[in-house]
């Protein structure tokens, strides 16, 4: 057992500060920004783009790929360090669709061609992705989705609408998966997983505001959109198994956990500083603070099994879920720490940490229902991890 | 004992529930939140047509009906998410001025809130939020015949829409005592009267009032000078069981809008409600639903029949927020991300229900009072 992390590891945590401290903006640090509605700032994705270059010109999104793919093959353990720190200093510059999912997919799965033409865009930070997944009717049960690509000679054609496309309206390259065999029995047997470039004609990204008033997800139409056939990730119609090697990461990806903890450390400070702590207070902190660390254990957890060539099973939807669902309890305790006031919005200027409290307790509705649910992180926990039979 | 409505509560029950599901839509609930004032004459005239206005009011002063009714109507309000100056006119200004206001003033003001004409609010609580009289620091000096009021309100509801501000301030210049406390019926457009919006997330129509050197005259101080906390502190009570009432409105709506859609959105090729998952998170929406309406209406029955109430306010208004919270978490989950929207209803509620229960005091007040209660 070895609960430290290596010096190495240690050396490259200090280097990472040093560099966020120079070149995160202020505003960002004072205004403790949180990675999940930091979109809310007018200027994030100008942002999000200078801190994405320079993270990609140390090779830092990438450190943890193989040295063939501009990788330094280290441990993944690197690149939690990197996003813990970007939490503790609340800076933009992870794309946690394009880095975070994507890549790991097309590493696993991708073609020699395909990690070639997009691993280097994405290590470089310079090229952003999203994934269309979800469809209006079709959700949780991705194995049912409708969006149809049609095979012609040399491409296929696709028709239909995805939602809640997470930066869709700013994504230049997009994972898409569809149908492209109606007949297939079970269903999830007639899906193929696309590369498709978000330039092609016919793509129309409409914004959907959510109840944070943030507009971080879209609806996105395809019109007779053409992909080339080289675009197929994995084979056609075994789609199924790139999405849940996807999802896999999906779960894993995000360090909210450290988000989380920031979060909680933040009010803690603002409660201190205006004299709201009380004994009642200070044991709820206590309590949250100690969920903290296990959310960052399940989350190491999982970090070391992949560090180590093991599969991560139920141990991600657990990590997944438990640290999600914490920081959605943490941002509903933000809303006592300061009272009635919590409720007033950043247009305010009679607002507690710069409105910063309802804003991170609205987008944690999310939290729950993003990347998979709650109730199927339970099913897969319940099911693949405790073996437990199942009705269907 | 009897857990029913009476013929005439039902009644009420009924013609409230009719009108405001025909005349506020969804369309005109969010209309209103963006609205300046959240409310509109012409409602207020339908309201009034009704009888709504009069709703606790006595007879003479041309109104009808209990607290009990006024509790079953709001509760109708909550299911809609209703705005606008009724709850801080019938719940707040009423019972203040039926109490402590003599014969002129309640023929003015109870006469002109039945016939829909007067509207009013109450400014209680200051910087510290804490509805309890050692946290007052305005002041009222007297000067002649009149009082020069000065200080600064917060969170006063519907401020906006109101003719008229019941001003709690210190007279006998000592702080942090119940014994010097004053209240004054002002004309909110009386000279030195600033009314400033609060943004806040529900968008309900919350302000901060700032009295400068506000001129007003003896004759408008309700009830004993330096004898105004005992009236705020029976209205307090009314108030957290009327927010209690809309509470409860606003969880029962939730929960339909919730089984609505589990009993009609497919996934796995089921109705999401037939998951047990589901249907578990459903019973405990029903619980806490069953259960903040008893507590809401064992509470007013008793404000009702002139009883002692203390404990029964505390227990519903801590068990009602913390079982709000509960209900529209719940419903969120279940609706997926499309609850998660800004065009659906769902948030309309789970953010008023998070301001109600910071109003007139939260869960944590209501827990240490209880708490109090058995020193
Ligand atoms: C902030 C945010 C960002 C998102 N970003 C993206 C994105 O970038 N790309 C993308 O493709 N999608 C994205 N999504 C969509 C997300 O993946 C879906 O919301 C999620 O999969 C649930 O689908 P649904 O909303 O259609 O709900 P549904 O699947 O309709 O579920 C409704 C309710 O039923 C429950 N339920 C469903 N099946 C079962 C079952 N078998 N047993 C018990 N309960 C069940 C669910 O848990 C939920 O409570 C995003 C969502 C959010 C909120």
């Amino acid at each position: 057992m070895d609960f430290a992390f290596s010096p190495e590891e240690e050396a490259f945590r200090n280097e990472v500060a040093a560099f966020l401290e120079k070149e995160v903006p202020l505003e960002y640090r004072e205004k403790r920004l949180t990675f999940f509605d930091m979109s809310a700032q007018h200027d994030w994705i100008q942002v999000h783009r200078r801190m994405a270059g320079k993270m990609g010109e140390k090779g830092w999104l990438s450190i943890h790929w193989p040295r063939e793919y501009s990788g330094q093959g280290v441990s993944p353990f690197y690149r939690l360090i990197l996003r813990e720190e970007l939490a503790r200093y609340h800076s933009p510059g992870y794309d946690s669709i394009g880095c975070g999912i994507v890549a790991p997919a097309l590493l696993l799965k991708g073609n020699d061609a395909q990690k070639k033409r997009h691993l280097p865009g994405i290590a470089s930070g310079k090229v952003m992705w999203c994934e269309t997944l979800s469809e209006p009717n079709h959700g949780s049960d991705l194995a049912a989705i409708e969006v149809f690509a049609r095979e012609e000679a040399d491409c296929f054609i696709v028709n239909g609408q995805k939602i809640w496309t997470t930066n869709g309206h700013f994504a230049d390259w997009n994972a898409l998966i569809a149908r492209t065999d109606r007949e297939a029995s079970p269903n999830y047997r007639g899906l193929t997983f696309f590369l498709l470039d978000m330039k092609t004609p016919g793509i129309t990204v409409n914004p959907v505001v959510n109840i944070a008033g943030h507009h971080e997800f879209n609806e996105v139409f395809f019109e007779d959109v053409s992909i080339p056939k080289e675009n197929i990730v994995g084979d056609l119609n075994k789609g199924w198994y790139v999405v849940m090697s996807l999802l896999d990461y999906e779960r894993t990806t995000d360090t909210v956990y450290a988000i989380a903890a920031t979060y909680l450390s933040d009010l803690a400070e603002y409660a201190r500083e205006n004299d709201l702590l009380n004994p009642v207070v200070e044991r709820r902190f206590a309590e949250l603070e100690a969920e903290c660390e296990i959310a960052h254990l399940l989350h190491y957890r999982v970090t070391w099994m992949q560090s180590k060539g093991m599969v991560p099973n139920y141990e991600s939807a657990m990590s997944k879920m438990y640290s999600f669902e914490l920081h959605q309890r943490i941002s509903e305790f933000g809303m006592e720490v300061a009272g009635p006031f919590s409720q007033l919005t950043a247009d305010s200027d009679k607002a507690p940490m710069f409105g910063r409290i309802p804003s991170c307790y609205l987008r944690s509705f999310g939290y729950s229902l993003e990347q998979g649910t709650s109730e199927i992180d339970r099913d897969v926990i319940a099911q693949r991890g405790l073996g437990l039979p199942r009705l269907r | 004992m009897d857990f029913g409505l009476n013929e005439q509560q039902e009644m009420m029950q009924k013609l409230a529930r009719d009108f405001l599901t025909s005349e506020y839509t969804d369309k005109v609930l969010k209309a209103m939140v963006k609205d300046e004032k959240g409310y509109t004459p012409e409602l207020w005239k339908k309201m009034t047509g009704m009888n709504l206005m009069g709703l606790s009011i006595p007879e003479e002063y041309g109104g009808v009906g209990d607290f009990l009714d006024l509790i079953i109507v709001l509760e109708e309000m909550g299911r809609v998410c209703f705005l606008g100056p009724y709850f801080a006119t019938l719940v707040l200004g009423v019972p203040i001025i039926l109490e402590a206001g003599n014969d002129e003033q309640k023929r003015k003001y109870l006469t002109g809130i039945a016939e829909g004409k007067i509207t009013i609010t109450l400014a209680v609580t200051e910087s510290m939020v804490k509805y309890e009289a050692d946290e007052i620091r305005s002041n009222a000096v007297s000067q002649g015949g009149y009082y020069i009021l000065n200080g600064t309100k917060m969170f006063v509801p519907d401020a906006l829409a109101a003719d008229y501000i019941i001003c709690a301030a210190i007279t006998n210049g000592i702080q942090e005592s119940q014994a010097g406390i004053t209240l004054f019926v002002v004309d909110i457009n009386t000279p030195g009267i600033t009314v400033k919006p609060l943004q806040t997330i529900a968008g309900d129509k919350q302000y901060e009032v700032v009295f400068n050197n506000v001129k007003t005259s003896a004759k408008d101080i309700l009830g004993s000078v330096n004898g105004g906390w005992l009236h705020i502190g029976k209205v307090l009570q009314r108030a957290n069981i009327g927010r209690c009432a809309e509470m409860v409105g606003m969880a029962q709506q939730a929960l339909k809008l919730t089984l609505d859609y589990a009993k009609e959105r497919i996934a796995f090729g089921h109705p999401i409600g037939a998951f047990q998952s589901i249907q578990h998170r459903c019973a405990d929406m029903l619980v806490d639903v069953d259960g903040a309406r008893f507590a809401t209406y064992q509470a007013a029955w008793k404000i009702n029949q002139g009883m002692e109430a203390s404990k029964e306010v505390a227990i519903a208004k801590a068990f009602v927020s913390q079982a709000c919270r509960r209900v529209m978490n719940s419903a969120h989950q279940i609706h997926g991300a499309i609850g998660f929207t800004e065009d659906h209803i769902l948030h309309y509620y789970t953010k008023r229900t998070r301001a109600y229960e910071f109003s007139f005091g939260g869960i944590d007040y209501h827990l240490e009072r209880l708490a109090k209660l058995h020193r």
